[in-house]
């Protein structure tokens, strides 16, 4: 039994260690987390905030006393419900996880085994500790599917994980997590794989999910806005430390530390629009399918882009965007329309172009990592456009890297560096260096910002204004994300479902009278102000009674 | 509208049996129209002009190899493999005998290897880098690498001559009792379980492996889960399909590659009649033989196929 004196959670001085074993090295030991304390009571939320690599899931997942890979607590106690859940042994563990503590993932679509019906994963655990019968187990799922407000609550229980959407899947494993009737609920950035007009909906029933059951939660995100909605307090990390720790008025209202007013504060880039200009690209009417479809992905999409400027596009996933960018660089042939550069209409297909249209037209990708041969150097990556399109060799070639080395503000050491030894910030900065290498006229970024933390992305969105104002070039820039968009735009496209919804300057896109689409996606991104949450589903609630 | 699992086992069976025809072919161009003269090789140097004139004509070597070939394979879609020249006899119920033999053997040792490996693999994951998993992998190692005949001669030496557990000799005929018929192989179905037990475990243990680095198997271990439930539940079957090929491209071995067993046991099987009228050059028979065989390992890799297809959940169950 609870004992009412403690906290139902009570972590104290928590050191946390990893060994990695690099291949032809001595094993290395690294601290992930440095003496960190915490206390939580029953019924109330903890936001566990901070970049990559703070430490937020570790410590989220050590209440549970669960360590990812070669992760291991080696101090400091975890008292849940009033004993160390660190002496309990595997039976103990066993005995906690999925009955005490459950755990929400943030990619419910992996997090889900693929080859069973959701019912039985739901009530797996509530029938694995002897909590109640299978029927009753049922019963309580489908309350939980009503309360999260899943459509079908009845029925939804015996289909599959890939036959539900993401944001609907992300609520089941929610119910999944509350099912067993636990004490505390970790929810592990349980909204950041959603697109935005999803999230607000799943973050709005969690809410509602833990005010109704009093269950307490750790509730871990990167993005502060997020938890400024649900969390009662909020602990800052950093390099598993903790930097700030206090309600949740005071971090967001009253920043102590300078980190946290950065991360307060971030997107701070004031980027004026530039003026009007004659078309760099001119996309016509395009409307393109993939092959064996018989459905357009791309509907009728006209958009310019001025030399030297930056056209955003801006949509959900599955609104065309990044077929878009396909369609430009010839990877997928046009269905009709056309495209022209530069004063030219560019061939539909990659083979028909000059290789002079593909120099001008470079691409960075989100996924830096995978976008990079892992067994070349930092180097040979960068150098290679440059014997590819210029036939620099030797040290020429050398030469033109190191200036690109200086251009992306990292020094002449990355050049026999590989990959896997740069930060996600460092590897995308190496993207943008081999993009500018060809001396392009446009590159399309492709969601280049989306994988990193966000001060890591503001600096690569300076990086990329820098670089705009000293070689003029032009960005098309794919992102879902729309403070980015506000950052760095000249034009914006909103696409939605393939067809392109508004378009215009940045000023006329972002202020009203709006379409209903655009609306309902600007009024969904979270803001860093408590009670937006429900100041936004109480607006939308009387807009429909109105209609 | 049909289910689109459906369509696509339509077409794997389709498929199968253009491969049969195709195979058949090969077949036929192997041991017919390759150069050297099919008469000459049955009778030998020896043969006088006449008695191979006789023989061709009555092989009806004198037709063309095409019409040859379809009133082959116009037979065989009636049931009627031909007549062995050995001995004058219709080929159909000869083979059936002993095709029945091989797939009781086969069989056998099937029921035996298939679960034993699956467990020994599930066993393996469980203490995986310790030492029920260095155990099991070293030894079913060491069996696959030891050869059959080698192994067949140790369980004899053991099983039926120092400890007199089992018949040396797998002496089968009509009318015994199933269970007179599985004592008498006894000793070669262990000798192919030893022989086939190695790949099907390390696949399993592999398959399982892979998947347990997923996302859902961290949710099945924070769900509080056993370990071993984790895998059998969680983990297992999720491999089904690349298991399942592997096990079918052992039972195929079961029933195409057991000559040496069966020369050692003497056992009345598919292999040994195959070897027995390669050395008679009993043509036909060879052909039929080697039908039979084309058509277990299509058929057997064909289940593989489908097993693998329904084992899919996105399949089974579209959008």
């Amino acid at each position: 039994m609870p004992d009412p004196q403690h906290p139902l959670l009570d972590i104290r001085n928590l050191v946390i260690e990893a060994t990695s074993y690099p291949p032809g090295e001595p094993p290395k030991t690294v601290t992930l987390v440095h003496g960190v304390s915490l206390t939580l009571e029953k019924g109330k939320v903890l936001g566990l905030i901070g970049e990559s690599g703070a430490g937020k899931s570790t410590i989220g997942l050590s209440s549970m006393a669960y360590g990812r890979g070669g992760v291991r607590i080696t101090g400091g106690e975890v008292i849940l419900n009033g004993r160390d859940i660190l002496k309990g042994g595997a039976a103990g563990l066993r005995a906690l996880r999925g009955r005490e503590v459950t755990y929400v993932a943030q990619s419910a679509a992996a997090a889900f085994n693929p080859a069973k019906p959701l019912m039985e994963q739901v009530i797996e655990t509530t029938l694995s500790h002897g909590l109640m019968s299978r029927a009753e187990a049922e019963v309580r799922a489908v309350d939980l599917f009503r309360q999260l407000g899943l459509p079908n609550p009845e029925t939804i229980g015996r289909r599959f994980p890939h036959q539900v959407s993401g944001g609907q899947l992300q609520r089941v494993m929610t119910a999944m997590a509350l099912c067993p009737k636990p004490d505390l609920v970790i929810f592990d950035e349980p909204t950041t794989a959603l697109d935005v007009t999803t999230q607000i909906d799943v973050l709005a029933a969690i809410k509602r999910a833990i005010h109704e059951t009093g269950v307490a939660a750790l509730y871990i995100t990167h993005d502060l806005a997020v938890v400024a909605q649900v969390a009662d307090d909020i602990m800052v990390l950093r390099h598993g430390r903790t930097v700030e720790y206090g309600s949740v008025q005071q971090v967001i209202e009253a920043p102590r530390e300078a980190y946290t007013q950065a991360l307060v504060s971030v997107r701070s880039i004031d980027h004026v629009e530039k003026p009007e200009a004659p078309p760099l690209l001119s996309i016509q009417n395009v409307t393109a399918r993939y092959k064996g479809t018989n459905f357009d992905v791309l509907k009728n999409v006209s958009v310019d882009l001025p030399a030297g400027q930056t056209l955003a596009v801006v949509g959900e996933s599955g609104s065309g965007k990044s077929t878009l960018a396909r369609v430009i660089t010839g990877l997928l042939p046009l269905g009709q329309g056309r495209i022209s550069f530069d004063g030219r209409v560019l061939s539909p297909d990659l083979a028909g172009r000059a290789p002079e249209d593909l120099r001008q037209l470079q691409m960075i990708y989100q996924m830096a990592d995978v976008a990079m041969n892992p067994r070349q150097t930092v180097g040979t990556i960068i150098g290679r456009p440059l014997e590819f399109y210029f036939g620099l060799r030797g040290e020429a070639k050398r030469q033109r890297v190191q200036e690109l080395l200086d251009q992306i503000e990292m020094g002449a050491g990355f050049a026999d560096r590989y990959p896997a030894e740069l930060s996600g910030g460092q590897k995308q900065r190496v993207c943008i260096a081999r993009a500018l290498a060809a001396k392009p006229k446009l590159i399309i970024c492709d969601e280049v910002t989306s994988a990193l933390d966000p001060l890591v992305a503001d600096g690569i969105l300076k990086l990329l204004l820098d670089l705009q104002a000293r070689e003029g070039v032009a960005y098309l820039f794919i992102t879902h994300d729309l403070a980015t968009v506000k950052a760095i735009a000249d034009r914006i496209a909103v696409m939605f479902k393939g067809q392109v919804q508004r378009y215009g300057t940045k000023t006329d896109v972002l202020a009203p009278p709006y379409d209903e689409y655009t609306d309902l996606l600007l009024s969904s991104v979270p803001e860093m102000k408590l009670g937006w949450l429900e100041q936004v589903l109480a607006h939308r609630r009387m807009e429909g009674a109105g209609n | 509208m049909a289910h689109p699992v459906m369509k696509m086992v339509a077409q794997r069976v389709a498929l199968g049996l253009l491969l049969l025809l195709a195979a058949s072919v090969l077949i036929f161009v192997g041991t017919q129209i390759l150069p050297g003269d099919v008469a000459q090789s049955i009778l030998g140097q020896s043969a006088t002009p006449e008695t191979l004139a006789n023989l061709r004509a009555e092989l009806g070597l004198n037709e063309p190899a095409l019409s040859r070939y379809f009133t082959w394979l116009g037979g065989i879609l009636h049931g009627d493999l031909g007549t062995a020249l050995s001995n004058g006899e219709p080929i159909g119920p000869a083979l059936g005998k002993r095709l029945a033999n091989t797939l009781f053997l086969a069989g056998a040792a099937a029921v035996i290897a298939v679960p034993l490996a699956v467990l020994l693999g599930l066993v393996s994951v469980r203490y995986r880098n310790r030492w029920p998993d260095k155990v099991i992998s070293a030894v079913t190692l060491a069996t696959i690498s030891v050869p059959e005949f080698l192994l067949g001669y140790i369980v004899v030496f053991y099983l039926a001559v120092e400890w007199r557990l089992l018949p040396s000799l797998s002496t089968v005929y009509d009318g015994m009792a199933l269970s007179e018929r599985l004592y008498a192989v006894g000793l070669p179905v262990i000798v192919l379980v030893l022989a086939v037990l190695g790949h099907m475990m390390r696949m399993t243990r592999a398959a399982i492996l892979n998947v347990m680095q997923s996302a859902y198997i961290e949710t099945a271990e924070l769900k509080g889960l056993r370990p071993f439930a984790i895998i059998a539940k969680h983990a297992f079957p999720n491999a089904i399909a690349p298991v399942v090929n592997v096990v079918m491209i052992n039972l195929a071995y079961l029933v195409v590659g057991v000559v040496v067993v069966e020369v050692v046991f003497v056992y009345p099987g598919m292999g040994q009649y195959l070897v027995d009228h390669v050395a008679k050059r009993d043509v036909p028979v060879v052909q039929a033989c080697g039908l039979v065989f084309a058509g277990v390992y299509i058929g057997l890799n064909l289940v593989a196929d489908i097993v693998s297809i329904l084992a899919n959940p996105r399949l089974r169950h579209p959008k």
